[in-house]
This record gives C-alpha cells, sequence and structure tokens, in this order.
C-alpha cells in the first residue's frame, strides 16, 4: 500500500489486547473492578500499540501481518499503512477515555448488563481496528461484520421494545449493506483475480463501464450504510437510543467512520481515481454527498433530543470525508482524511458533554437546557468550544480541515462544493447556537442543586475538547499521516 | 397409428407397472385412512418389483441354473432369463417388509393413542 | 491388517456395536450409551484414518469379498466420500454423546434398542456413503430411512403421526430412485457406479436416461427433504425426541445430499455430457427457490424447533443450488455446506434440546433468560446461528462465499442474490431466536426485573457435544482454506473449471 512494505507483528499484535478483554471480561463477571481494569488495561494496550506504528507509517514503512488464508489465495492480512493508522489511532486513542467515562456512566446510571457492555465493547474495537488494518476486502468484510455483530447488543442494550426495535433496524440496514459488500467482492474477485487493496486500484482498464456502474453501486451500497450517506442513514438516529458512551464512540467514532473510512479504501484502492475521474462516476458520489451534507444540517436543525440532533449532524459531517474524497485533488483527499480525525474527536466531545448532562440531570431534550450552563459551566463550556469547531470556527480543529477541503474543492474546480460547505457550516451555527446561548444566557425556574457529573464523565470530555483544541492548532502526526495517505492513493496521478 | 400402438403393446409390461403405480399413489395421497395409505404403498413398491422382474422375463426362457439339461446343451444361454434382477428384488422385498413392519408398528401406536385411523378423526383429537 | 479393510469397517463397526447393545443392555442397562457413543467415536476415528490415507495414497478401491466389479459390490473412498464420511461420523458420534443425557421417560428402559437404532442408522448412512454401486446404495438409504422412522416414532404425542407420514414420503421417494436405478441398470447392465460412468456417455441423448435421473433426483429430492418434497421434514424434526432430532436433522439429510451429488458427477457425468434436459440449471433453480421458501417458512415459525427444521429446508437449497451450479468453486461451497450444516444444525439441536429440558418448552418465548440461566449453551447457540446467517469468520460463512464465487463465475447473478438474500432470511429468524434467548424485554427506565437467581446450565453430558461443535464451527471457518485445498479441491470432479 505504498512506501515499503515489512512483514512484522504489529499489525496483529494490535487485535491481542482487545481480543483477550473480550475473553476476559466475560470470565471476571461477577468482579466489576476487575472487568473494568480489563477494559481499561486493554484499551491502553492497544493505544499504545496503534501508536507505536504512526511514526513509521507517516514515513511510509507498512508494517504487514500474515496470519491464515481465509480462502485459498486469500490470505487474512493485516497491514498498517498511513490511512489505516489514522483510523486505528483515532479509535484506540478515544477507547481509553470513553472506557474511564462508561465506567463512570454505567455505574452512575446502574446500568444492567454491564458485562455484556464491556464485552461487546471491547469486540467492537477489536474490530474497529481490523477494519483499519486490513490488506484485502475479505479481510476488511470480515471485520466489518464483526463490528456490525458486536454493536447489535449495545444498540439494543436498554431490552425495553423501542430499543430491541432500533437494533432490528439497524441490523436490518447494515447486514444488507454487509451482503452489497459481499456481493462486491465476490464480483471483484471473479473479474480481477484478486481483492487486495492497492494504492490507486485494482480495478484495470478492462472493466467496462457497464460492469463499473453496478460493480460501484454495490461498493457505495455496502460501505454507504455505516457511512450513513443518504438515503441509507435511517438507522443512525435511531441507533441514539444506545448508552451515551456507545453513541459517543460507536455512533461517533468506530462503527461510521468505518464506514467513511470503507468508502476511502474502495474509492482510493480499489476503483482507483484514476477510473472514478475518467468515468464521471466521481461526481455521482460527490453529489450524493453534498446532498447528504445539506440534508443531514437541514434535519439536525429540526431535532429537539439533543443525542439525535448530534446524530444528524454526524450524518452531514460524515459526507465531508466521502466529498472530499470523491474530489480526487490533493488537498481535498488529506481534508477529508483530516476530518476523519478532527470530526471523531470533537463529536464525541459533544456526545460525551450530552453524556454528563444527563447522567447528572437526566435531561435529553434540548428545549430543557436552558441555563444548564451556568450549573455545569466546565461541561457545556467544552460543548460549545467543540460545537463551534464543528461550525469551521477556531481554535478547535475543524477550521483545519474544513480548509483542506475547501481547497480541495477550489483546485478541482469544482465551486458549487465550496457553496455547500459554506452552507453547511451555516446551518452548523444555527442549530448549535441556539442551545449555546440558551444554555448561557437563559434562566430557567428549576431548583438549584445540580452541579457537575463525576470526575469520570468530566475528565475524558475535558481531554477530548482539549485534544480536539491541539489538532487545530498543531496538527502535526496526523496532517503527516493524511498526507502520506493521499501521495498513496493519488501518487499515480499527481503530477 | 397402428405402429404407435404397437409399441405400446409391445411394452404394455411398462403399462402395467405405471398403472399400478399410479393406483398405489392415488390411495396414499386421497385416502384418509392410514391403513389405506399403507396399502397404497405397498402397491406402489410392488408395481416396481413387478417392474424389474418382467424386464428379465423372457416367453419360453427358463431358469439360469446350470444343471445336467444346460451341460447336455439341451439349453441355449439365449433362453436363459437375467437372474439378477430376481436377486435385486429379493433384497427389495426384505426392505419393502421392513419397512411395512416399521408402518404397521407406528400404526398400532397411533391407533392406541386416538382409537382410530381415520386422518381428520385423529387430527380433531390432538 | 485390519485397516486395509477401512472401508467397509465404515458401516461395519457401528453396525457390530448395534447388534451388541440388546445383550449388553439386558445384561446392564448403564453400559448401553457408553457402548454406542465408544462406537460412535470409533467410527469417526476410523473416518479421520480414512481420510488421511485418502490424502496420502489416492483413492481407496475395496472389493466386497473379493469379487471384482462390476460382478461384485465395490466400496470406494476417495476424497469427497472420505470427507463426507468424517463429516456424518464426526456429528454423529457427538450426537450419540449428547443422546445419553438427552433421550427422556420415552426411551427408559428402552436403552438397548434406542442406541440399537441410532448406530444402526449411522452405519447405513456411512454404506451410503462409502458404497460404489447403486442399488447397494439404494438398500443402504432404506436402512438408514427404517431406522429413522423408528427413532422418530419413539417419541410421545404426535411423533407417531409425523414418524407415519415421513414412512409414507420417504418409501415413495426410496421407489423414485429404485426405480431410476432399474432403467439405468436395463440401459447398460450394470449397477456398479464406475462402470456405469464408463457406458453412460454413449447413452446421453437418450430420452430413458433422462427419464431415469429425473426419478433419481426425486427420489432423493424427497430423503433430503429439498422444496417442496420436504413435506415430512418439519413435523419429523419437531416432534420426535430431542435426542432423536439432534441426531438425524444434521446427517440424515447430508448422505442424501451426497448420494445425489455422487450419482450426477461420478455416475451421470453430467459435467461432461450433459442430458437434454437442462437438469443441472433445473436444480440449481430448484435450490434456490428451497433457499427462499425455507427462509420465508422458518421466519414464521414460533416453535424453536419447527423454526430450525424450516431452516434446514432452507440450507439444504444450498447444497442443492451448489451442485446445480456445477462449478469448482460452488461444488466446493457446496460440500462444505455439508460439513457446515451439519455442525450449525447439530449445535443448534443440542442447544434446542438442552433448552427445552432445562428451561421448560420448545416455545420461543420459553428461552427468556436463557442467556443467564444457561451462558455457555448460549454462546453455543449465537456462534451457531452467526454461521447460519454467513458471518465471517464461521464456517458457514465460507461456504456461501465458494457458492457466491461459484454464482458470479457461472454468470448467474440472480443466483449469487438469492445466495445472499438467503443469508438475510437467515438472519431474520436467527435473531428472533437471538432475542428471545438474549434480550429480556423491560419496560422504560426498567433495570430489572432481577434475573432469577442460579444458573441452570445443561448437564456436562449435554454440553461437552454441544462446545465441540460451537468451537468446531469457528474452526473449519478460520481453517477452512486447508480443507478446501488440501480436500475438497480434490473432491470436484476432474476437468470443471
Amino acid at each position: 500500500m505504498g512506501g515499503e512494505v515489512v512483514e512484522a507483528w504489529g499489525p496483529g499484535l494490535a487485535l491481542v489486547p482487545s481480543l483477550a478483554a473480550a475473553a476476559l471480561i466475560p470470565l471476571s463477571a461477577r468482579a466489576p473492578a476487575l472487568r473494568e481494569a480489563w477494559s481499561l488495561l486493554a484499551s491502553v494496550a492497544q493505544a499504545a500499540v496503534v501508536l507505536s506504528m504512526v511514526p513509521g507509517a507517516a514515513a511510509g514503512v507498512v508494517l504487514e501481518t500474515t496470519l491464515v488464508e481465509l480462502a485459498p489465495g486469500v490470505p487474512l492480512v493485516l497491514r498498517a499503512d498511513a490511512l489505516g493508522c489514522v483510523f486505528a489511532a483515532l479509535a484506540s486513542g478515544l477507547w481509553v477515555l470513553t472506557t474511564v467515562y462508561s465506567i463512570g456512566y454505567v455505574r452512575g446510571l446502574h446500568e444492567h448488563a454491564q458485562t455484556r457492555y464491556f464485552f461487546c465493547f471491547a469486540l467492537s474495537l477489536f474490530a474497529a481496528v481490523g477494519v483499519a488494518f486490513a490488506g484485502n476486502l475479505l479481510t476488511f468484510f470480515l471485520f466489518y461484520e464483526i463490528l456490525t455483530l458486536a454493536t447489535y447488543p449495545l444498540v439494543a442494550h436498554k431490552e425495553t421494545p423501542a430499543a430491541v426495535q432500533a437494533g432490528r433496524m439497524y441490523l436490518a440496514y447494515t447486514l444488507t449493506a454487509g451482503v452489497a459488500l459481499l456481493a462486491a467482492t465476490a464480483w471483484l474477485q471473479i473479474l480481477v483475480g484478486t481483492v487486495e487493496f492497492r494504492p490507486g486500484g485494482i480495478l484495470g482498464e478492462a472493466v467496462p463501464p457497464a460492469t463499473l456502474w453496478p460493480l460501484l453501486g454495490l461498493f457505495v451500497l455496502g460501505v454507504g450504510v455505516k457511512a450513513a450517506l443518504m438515503p441509507l442513514h435511517s438507522w443512525l438516529p435511531v441507533a441514539m437510543i444506545a448508552p451515551t458512551p456507545v453513541s459517543a464512540l460507536l455512533h461517533a467514532v468506530a462503527v461510521v467512520k468505518a464506514g467513511v473510512f470503507g468508502v476511502v479504501r474502495v474509492l482510493g484502492y480499489v476503483v482507483g481515481p484514476e477510473l472514478l475521474g475518467g468515468l464521471g462516476a466521481w461526481s455521482a458520489v460527490a453529489w450524493l454527498a453534498a446532498a447528504t451534507i445539506l440534508a443531514g444540517s437541514l434535519l439536525a436543525l429540526a431535532q429537539d433530543n439533543l443525542k439525535r440532533l448530534l446524530a444528524f449532524s454526524t450524518v452531514s459531517q460524515l459526507s465531508y470525508v466521502v466529498l472530499g474524497v470523491a474530489l480526487g485533488t490533493p488537498s481535498g483527499v488529506v481534508g477529508g482524511i483530516q476530518h476523519i480525525v478532527n470530526h471523531g474527536v470533537t463529536k464525541i466531545t459533544l456526545f460525551f458533554c450530552a453524556g454528563a448532562i444527563y447522567v447528572a440531570t437526566g435531561k435529553e431534550r434540548v428545549s430543557q437546557l436552558a441555563g444548564i450552563g451556568r450549573r455545569m459551566p466546565v461541561t457545556m463550556g467544552v460543548f460549545a468550544v467543540a460545537a463551534l469547531g464543528l461550525a469551521g470556527l477556531p481554535p478547535a480543529s475543524g477550521f483545519l480541515s474544513k480548509w483542506y477541503l475547501i481547497r480541495g474543492a477550489l483546485e478541482a474546480g469544482q465551486w458549487p462544493f465550496v457553496l455547500v460547505w459554506l452552507a453547511s457550516s451555516l446551518l452548523n451555527l444555527a442549530y448549535f447556537l441556539p442551545i449555546i446561548i440558551s444554555a448561557f444566557f437563559r434562566r430557567s425556574g428549576e431548583a438549584e442543586g445540580v452541579t457537575e457529573a463525576p470526575a469520570t464523565l468530566l475528565v475524558p470530555l475535558v481531554v477530548t475538547g482539549a485534544a480536539s483544541v491541539l489538532l487545530g492548532v498543531a496538527p502535526g502526526a496526523f496532517l503527516s499521516l493524511a498526507s502520506r495517505a493521499a501521495h498513496d492513493i493519488l501518487g499515480g496521478i499527481l503530477p | 397409428m397402428t405402429e404407435l400402438l404397437a409399441y405400446a403393446a409391445a411394452r404394455y409390461n411398462y403399462w402395467v407397472y405405471i398403472l399400478l403405480m399410479l393406483i398405489g399413489f392415488y390411495a396414499m395421497v386421497a385416502h384418509g385412512n392410514l391403513l389405506k395409505k399403507v396399502i397404497g404403498m405397498n402397491i406402489f413398491q410392488t408395481a416396481i418389483i413387478l417392474f424389474f422382474l418382467s424386464t428379465s422375463a423372457k416367453r419360453g426362457g427358463t431358469l439360469p441354473i446350470v444343471g445336467p439339461e444346460a451341460l447336455a446343451g439341451g439349453v441355449a444361454p439365449a433362453q436363459l432369463m437375467n437372474p439378477l434382477p430376481h436377486a435385486l428384488m429379493l433384497t427389495a422385498i426384505v426392505v419393502m417388509v421392513a419397512t411395512l413392519g416399521v408402518a404397521l408398528a407406528v400404526l398400532v401406536k397411533i391407533y392406541r393413542r386416538y382409537r382410530s385411523f381415520e386422518e381428520d378423526v385423529i387430527l380433531d383429537r390432538l | 491388517m485390519l485397516l486395509d479393510h477401512l472401508p467397509p469397517l465404515l458401516p461395519v463397526v457401528p453396525l457390530l456395536a448395534a447388534l451388541l447393545l440388546p445383550p449388553v443392555g439386558a445384561v446392564r442397562r448403564g453400559l448401553v450409551h457408553p457402548l454406542a457413543a465408544g462406537a460412535g467415536a470409533a467410527t469417526a476415528i476410523l473416518a479421520l484414518l480414512a481420510l488421511r490415507r485418502v490424502l496420502a495414497e489416492g483413492v481407496i478401491h475395496y472389493h466386497v469379498g473379493g469379487w471384482e466389479p462390476p460382478w461384485g459390490i465395490e466400496l470406494v473412498l476417495d476424497h469427497l466420500s472420505a470427507f463426507t464420511a468424517v463429516a456424518v461420523s464426526g456429528v454423529g458420534a457427538l450426537a450419540l454423546l449428547y443422546a445419553g443425557p438427552a433421550a427422556g421417560a420415552e426411551v427408559r428402559g428402552r436403552e438397548a434398542s434406542f442406541f440399537g437404532l441410532a448406530l444402526l442408522l449411522l452405519a447405513s448412512l456411512l454404506g451410503m456413503i462409502v458404497t460404489g454401486d447403486l442399488f447397494n446404495l439404494f438398500v443402504f438409504l432404506e436402512v438408514a430411512s427404517i431406522s429413522s422412522y423408528a427413532l422418530v416414532a419413539t417419541g410421545d404425542g404426535r411423533a407417531p403421526l409425523a414418524a407415519f407420514r415421513y414412512i409414507v414420503l420417504g418409501t415413495v421417494g426410496a421407489s423414485l430412485y429404485l426405480l431410476g436405478v432399474g432403467h439405468l441398470y436395463l440401459m447398460t447392465g450394470t449397477l456398479n457406479m464406475a462402470d456405469l460412468a464408463d457406458r453412460l456417455p454413449a447413452l446421453a441423448s437418450s430420452r430413458v436416461l433422462a427419464v431415469a435421473v429425473g426419478f433419481l433426483v426425486i427420489g432423493l429430492g424427497i430423503k433430503m427433504g429439498l422444496f417442496p418434497l420436504h413435506g415430512w421434514l418439519p413435523d419429523a424434526y419437531t416432534y420426535a425426541p430431542p435426542a432423536v432430532t439432534a441426531l438425524i436433522a444434521p446427517i440424515a439429510t447430508k448422505a442424501a445430499a451426497y448420494a445425489l451429488a455422487r450419482i450426477l458427477f461420478s455416475v451421470l457425468g453430467v459435467h461432461r455430457a450433459l442430458t437434454e434436459v437442462p437438469l443441472m440449471t433445473l436444480l440449481a433453480w430448484a435450490g434456490a427457490v428451497a433457499i427462499v421458501a425455507g427462509g420465508v417458512l422458518a421466519i414464521r415459525q414460533n416453535d424453536l424447533r419447527r423454526l430450525l427444521a424450516y431452516s434446514s429446508v432452507s440450507q439444504m437449497g444450498y447444497i442443492v443450488l451448489g451442485i446445480g451450479l456445477a462449478n469448482r468453486p460452488a461444488l466446493i461451497g457446496a460440500y462444505l455446506h455439508i460439513l457446515n450444516h451439519a455442525m450449525m444444525k447439530g449445535c443448534l439441536f443440542f442447544a434446542a434440546g438442552a433448552a427445552a429440558a432445562r428451561l421448560g418448552g420448545p416455545a420461543l418465548a420459553d428461552l427468556r433468560w436463557m442467556h443467564r440461566r444457561m451462558p455457555l449453551t448460549t454462546a453455543c447457540v449465537i456462534v451457531a446461528a452467526l454461521s447460519m446467517i454467513g458471518v465471517p469468520p464461521t464456517g458457514g460463512f465460507f461456504s456461501k462465499w465458494y457458492l457466491l464465487v461459484g454464482a458470479v463465475e457461472g454468470g448467474q447473478p440472480v443466483l449469487a442474490g438469492v445466495i445472499l438474500v438467503g443469508g438475510l432470511l437467515a438472519a431474520v429468524y436467527m435473531f428472533r431466536v437471538l432475542e428471545h434467548a438474549c434480550l429480556v424485554r423491560r419496560e422504560e427506565g426498567d433495570h430489572g426485573p432481577a434475573p432469577p437467581s442460579g444458573r441452570s446450565e445443561a448437564s456436562p453430558g449435554m454440553l461437552v457435544p454441544l462446545l465441540a461443535l460451537g468451537l468446531g464451527i469457528l474452526a473449519v471457518g478460520i481453517w477452512n482454506a486447508p480443507i478446501v485445498s488440501g480436500v475438497l479441491r480434490f473432491a470436484a470432479p476432474a476437468g470443471l473449471r
């Protein structure tokens, strides 16, 4: 996948902590402290392993672990290339904070079935890292499906009729998508003889348009559901019935980012920018993404439930990435990949805030939040910074990726997309500003006595908020990873 | 037309077995009485056994037993009937009897419980 | 050396054990189950030895009584038959182990005859697999069927009625098969499979051949529960005692599917000279119809065992679809699915029996709190369910993957779509089971009700075979590539794409 490929244990090792935790947690079902310790330990270990591979990947050294053969000629292979490291580092880094947050959250609410909760969480992160490092489509599919099924019990966690229904809807969408992806994979295997990810794509010029379009359609359906491309997004707001840490890590970071990550992998490493641009397929994908950006923002305006509002905002923001990559210009790709990280860190902060408010006050509606900023100043302060960051205002990191994205659109000579992004920023302000204003400047007649959430909730949200700002000020490693990945993808057609 | 008739008539053993099979099948499907279903099943199996045996039959044929007469040259090999279908059908009859035995045993069990062989009566008493 | 007689030993060992059981049972009833389970295990080990020998030395031909074919009966162990023998005897041995603690009141006092029938079933299924003679196959097919009828009829309630229906339909199937064999014999004068394969190509355009093949396919189709010939199957699986369903459901239909593949490819050589009827296309579509119809019917069931029975109808459709596609990847998928489906259906029926014993009923609603009361059983159910849906890395995914590749390679996008839709249907019916087993319906804001205190996990005798299959499903998935490239690649007839 670009650069020098070295056989090493690293990528395989990155899967071990979460898998070990998934095995140990059910065995420690009777000892909550031990169970949580395993989760925390695994998350730290996983983050350490993944981060240790980042500098090499940024320099273009790709570590590769080949495990068993999945089918004759198709190995289960894990490769830590630049793009994979972006997603793996994001997911495992945030897992550490989410674990701390989770412990506070489930204890604070006396949740039932905590063993299952932590078990599925560990399994989800196992799958997310697998998705990130998958070296071919079959390996990718394997982890993609595990991710689907490991998150299902978390969506249905409350076991109320609504939660069970949400779980069914989640499965209906994601499993159907899995089927489309599988069909595309099998087709690719017959068509090209390989399903390996290669920078610049494996679909040669031998593929006629009559084949390319349905194949691309299957791929977009396959990865587009998790990426919440409209009209495939409906599961995401419904899945917000899950406990807040789940919504935060999985439905703002791991699962949906696995979807957009899949879009990047498919467009950049299977179809290839050359073929995509040559047949005008890019504009179909790009306009689909642009429509999702605007419609998602508009729908967010209409939400009263805070988590649902954040979900629609996610729908909109995910398509920033898709649009950037579909543009196929260097800045567009860099901005898209950057936005995977920036949006992830920022959105998880917002979800952490929403969860902290829920634990402290039991409120989950926007209309109930008047005056909350006076009683929970830290939470709402961080919320404000993150929300404005999503709208593209400094200091939080959103402005940086948005700047790259807009530059990418200009490079491609596609000014309509510039307008799309600007309009979306205004819409972001339109739904976030009223929350912030009413939280800080309106009084509510409610009883005093509500204070900040416990430290296990407060510390992670402050950290992610700070990280969001830091990524804007000093993007460092992630920017070089994104540039490296863009270089891999576009290497063949850069001047 | 006459040719066709002659063709059909020359293979009358086929028509007989097909007719028997259909009678058996009809009894299995149309009768609500479980005992009659078993009888139909038996007719069905017998039809196939007859079919096998008829294929080895010869007009004026003789048993494929090598006795003094055969050794003396009194029997032409072409007159001998093929013994293999008979041997096979002996086995098939054993299988058939075993099936019949199990079927009857099951019927006894059903009758003890429901006091009837009529399907609709049994379904009422479920 | 005893191992030179591996082909006949496979059916003979369980057969001798079946004959030994009544006298042993008369002396000490407690010895019956250990002896039966031991015989099952011995058979499975012999099958593994046979597979190893086939892999090392190639196809084994064995002439019973020293009579050369085509006069004598020939037994053949090649890659396909050795593989199927391992699948059937392996799952069969576990089912025999499971049957001891699972056998309920209807068996008490009659253990010797019950396990005798079970071993007879195993022996005749293995006979079907190793034989190289079409009539011999008929005899084994019928012995297997008769022991199945009797086993199903051991149940109470509606079981005898289900058994009766099974007898009538099964006999029609066997008779049609016999009729087909008769026609082949009339045309060629031989019953030996290899001999037939030599003589049939010259008769490829004969209409009698088409009729014969039609009889054979329909006859075996009834035996393997191919939709719409599956009428006997749901009642038999639902009302038979749990120990019986656990034995019959995973393996009996598989042997019939094996026989179909064996006849189509090794005898008729359909891949070389197709008959006038577009037989294979018809078969592939019949499989596709079975996948969808079985899946849709399964979704509507509220009784776990009935749901699993219709799921079997659907899953057999995959095997038939793969046989009908008749290219190398599709056949590999079909053969792998024989093993996978035997394991996952075994696992699920084992669990259904255990759950019925512990939680009090076969209805889906009775599974409430299963994940708390029987965590290990539930874990196995989840693994088997994922395999049924086709989620990697379980075995079920990989058989579907090969089938899918075969369908795409065969230029059959609709059939490929059916394979995928079948997985979604399986997701719907299996998640109905999982929802009942793993989720407790609660009201809003309610973190109770408190779970029932204490576990009531299945007894070790039931749990061990269950866990063995659960782990086996994962193992076959993860190490499917060696199975495929080491064994199944040679099981598909030479000369296929």
